[in-house]
């Protein structure tokens, strides 16, 4: 038994905001059970990196825990590849596939996505080979990063990035910073998980810290989250071997929980412009993936769940859930008592940089932290800038946000670059902050997706750029080769036949050569056209003038042919 | 006096040496402004501007033979960046070469097709994979859109079909800009 004491965060990050905290509601009742919805439909793509291909087909019958999409056998077999961006995909109940089709995601940018849609049997049975493993501590390092590949977990906190990636130790890292600042309002579900989940979220911790090979722990957690914090106490003071492990209060200021913002609360570093943390040393991982990764090396099961905040005005009570992944964002809100109304909108994430969605018909994937139902934010005409800096001010990313509109909306993609458009981490605060209400993030978002579509472009002109030329050099290469195999076998031949020419006779006599045959082609006539009756000649020229007749009918046609498909074309084009 | 001479001479010389080594040295072989002009088009390949390329195009364009408007792939975003980077004013597609059409890809339906090559020899980026009396397709990856193929063939077995877009590739729509402080109602 130990008194672990609580730290002090030793620096600030510039800018944020003090915002509404609106967590009481959803954190006056524990985690609920999950609901077993009677369609899950489990997006492929739920992830950053690449999308993974279906295991399964239409008809089978999936068990809990099971394994449902993968990458490419022959790609994950390689070791080398276990660095693949990318997280496996397991079923979240039993029951039976009935579809694999495309759905729209939950996304800032509207996109359809390959789903797995399985109707659930009610059963809930697991697969038969997860168990709870007997020697978690003698699992070898490499066997770790293994079982967290193949339960699929991914960053929790938000973005969603593969976790075994960051799991593999590139370079010496000295301190592992756990994220559970939850900076934005409304949000609950992991200072509820802590509450509830802190001894296996410490065993997470070690999971990491062992893999690793690190030292020190720092747990970056928020002020306002006093329950929280006591219970991270507790199990710190209980915990074996985790006198390295630290809790760090940060003060409450929007965003502390964006990694840049809360590696420079927690250590007074600032992470440089196109570096990583890994780069200082640090590397960043969310509480919740933390108990994942516990969930997942202890008892053998792979990721098909998590907390999910639900609340918001509009909801008869506001609760956190545990929730299957592809259960529908309507089925949660139901229990909640959600009644639809247009003066509503149901937010992915938090308010601030959640994602609006236009119904709540989406399923709820490894990301979605939180369902927000609010009540529609007045839309007020924008007023023009006015350059007060308050949005300088408040960026947490320590940017010049008029700047960047500015360049924004005069589609100025180089300088917009030069004033590190792609630093914003897209919070809004500056939305927050502007006097004439102007939607600023919407134009950095817009600035940002162009340009990676003209990167994208570019890219593929130089690609086809590179084969073009590729196959004008292999055309002159083989015109080269050709010339000079034959000028090869030319002078054999001549030798053979015992004439001595120079080179420059060999290219006279196959010039004239050459012209003797044209000239030849074009007086040849047919060699049994002599003594003919003159009955014959006359079929002869008959037989000729239909064989002309029918080649001006041929061209006819043809000539109308490739006029009506040109038409067609036209035609089709118009309609399409 | 002497002192004087001598040592700007010494200079003039050294100077002229290092000067006429760095030209040989660093002798820029191909034309830049080329390289510059062929970096913005859009490398379809497809001689709509008259060109056998867009490498020749690039080429004219240099020479101050042909427009810069003239190649209907690239549409009004080549026409703006050529602009300025020639320092030209802008002006609109010239539709003697065609209009700006969204992105295609070509398909080859593979019941028709003889096997003929004649479509592989057409193709610019050797995008289409086939050998003589065997079924050909096109790998629509490296398809530009540039149609050449589809006149050679002799069975009109090649259909243009909408290129299949990266989900990534979508833009976010700029919002509703508010006025600028000194602008007029």
């Amino acid at each position: 038994m130990r008194d672990t004491k609580i730290q002090k965060a030793i620096s600030h990050f510039h800018g944020g905001l003090k915002l509404v905290e609106h967590k009481e509601q959803s954190m006056q009742s524990g985690i609920a059970a999950a609901i077993i919805p009677k369609k899950l439909i489990v997006p492929l793509q739920q992830h950053i990196g690449r999308p993974v291909a279906p295991i399964v087909k239409v008809g089978d019958k999936v068990f809990k825990g099971q394994c449902i999409a993968n990458i490419a056998n022959d790609e994950t077999s390689d070791n080398k590849n276990k660095q693949i961006i990318t997280a496996a995909i397991h079923a979240p109940s039993s029951g039976e596939v009935v579809a694999i089709e495309m759905h729209s995601l939950p996304s800032a940018i509207t996109q359809l996505t390959n789903c797995i849609v399985i109707e659930t049997d009610g059963e809930d049975r697991w697969l038969e080979s997860i168990k709870p493993i007997n020697n978690p501590n003698d699992i070898s390092k490499e066997e770790l990063r293994d079982i967290i590949l193949d339960a699929g977990i991914v960053g929790l906190g938000g973005a969603g990035f593969p976790t075994h990636v960051k799991l593999v130790q590139e370079k010496k890292l000295h301190t592992l910073i756990i994220n559970a600042a939850e900076c934005e309002p409304y949000i609950t579900c992991d200072a509820a998980l802590i509450k509830e989940q802190a001894p296996r979220i410490i065993q997470g911790i070690q999971f990491i810290l062992h893999t690793l090979n690190i030292e020190k722990c720092l747990i970056g957690i928020e002020d306002n989250k006093p329950q929280a914090i006591n219970a991270l106490k507790l199990a710190l003071d209980n915990a074996i071997e985790a006198d390295t492990i630290q809790i760090v209060q940060v003060p409450t200021r929007y965003p502390a929980g964006g990694e840049k913002q809360l590696i420079k609360t927690l250590t007074g570093n600032e992470v440089p412009l196109h570096k990583h943390p890994h780069d200082l040393g640090l590397v960043c991982h969310n509480v919740a993936t933390a108990y994942a990764i516990a969930v997942a090396i202890l008892e053998g099961k792979p990721l098909i769940e998590r907390v999910v905040t639900v609340t918001g005005d509009g909801l008869k009570h506001s609760t956190n859930m545990r929730v299957l992944l592809g259960t529908s964002m309507h089925d949660i809100l139901d229990v909640c008592g959600y009644t639809e109304s247009p003066e509503q909108e149901i937010i992915m994430g938090g308010p601030m940089m959640g994602v609006h969605l236009d119904s709540a018909h989406y399923p709820v994937i490894k990301t979605t932290n939180c369902v927000l139902v609010k009540n529609k934010a007045t839309i007020v005409e924008p007023l023009p800038c006015i350059r007060c800096g308050e949005c300088a001010r408040v960026c947490p990313a320590n940017l010049l946000p008029q700047q960047l509109y500015w360049y924004a909306r005069a589609k100025d993609f180089d300088h917009i670059q030069d004033y590190q458009l792609f630093s914003c981490i897209e919070c809004g605060c500056c939305d927050y902050v502007c006097p004439s209400n102007i939607p600023l993030v919407q134009f950095y978002r817009h600035a940002k997706t162009e340009i990676w579509v003209q990167e994208a472009e570019k890219k593929k002109s130089d690609h086809a750029r590179e084969r073009h030329e590729h196959r004008q050099a292999r055309l002159e290469r083989k015109k080269q080769e050709d010339a000079e195999r034959k000028a090869i076998k030319k002078a054999l031949l001549n030798k053979k036949q015992g004439i001595e020419t120079s080179e420059q006779d060999t290219k006279k006599a196959a010039i004239e050569a050459a012209l003797n045959r044209v000239k030849a082609k074009q007086t040849t006539v047919a060699k049994n056209t002599s003594n003919l009756t003159e009955e014959q000649q006359r079929k002869i020229k008959e037989v000729d003038r239909r064989r002309e007749d029918k080649t001006q009918k041929d061209k006819n046609q043809k000539d109308k042919i490739q006029k009506d498909r040109v038409h067609q074309d036209k035609v089709d084009k118009d309609h399409g | 006096m002497l002192t004087a001479i001598i040592a700007l001479s010494v200079l003039a010389i050294a100077f002229g040496l290092l000067l006429g080594f760095a030209a040989v040295r660093y002798k820029v072989k191909t034309n830049p402004v080329v390289d510059q002009i062929d970096a913005l088009l859009p490398q379809t390949q497809c001689g709509q501007c008259t060109y056998p390329g867009c490498r020749p195009y690039a080429e004219a364009i240099a020479r101050g033979e042909a427009d810069i408007n003239q190649c209907p792939p690239g549409g009004q975003t080549t026409i703006i960046a050529l602009a300025d980077l020639l320092g030209k004013d802008v002006k609109p597609l010239n539709e003697e070469h065609g209009e700006h059409a969204e992105k295609t890809v070509v398909y080859i339906d593979e019941n028709i097709c003889i096997g003929c090559t004649l479509c592989i020899q057409a193709c610019p980026v050797d995008a289409i994979l086939g050998a003589a009396k065997q079924m050909h397709t096109v790998i629509a990856d490296e398809c530009t859109g540039c149609d050449l193929c589809i006149p050679p063939c002799p069975v009109d077995c090649i259909h243009i079909i909408p290129a299949v877009e990266d989900s990534k590739k979508v833009i976010v729509a700029l919002p509703h800009a508010p006025l600028l402080l000194n602008e007029p109602d």
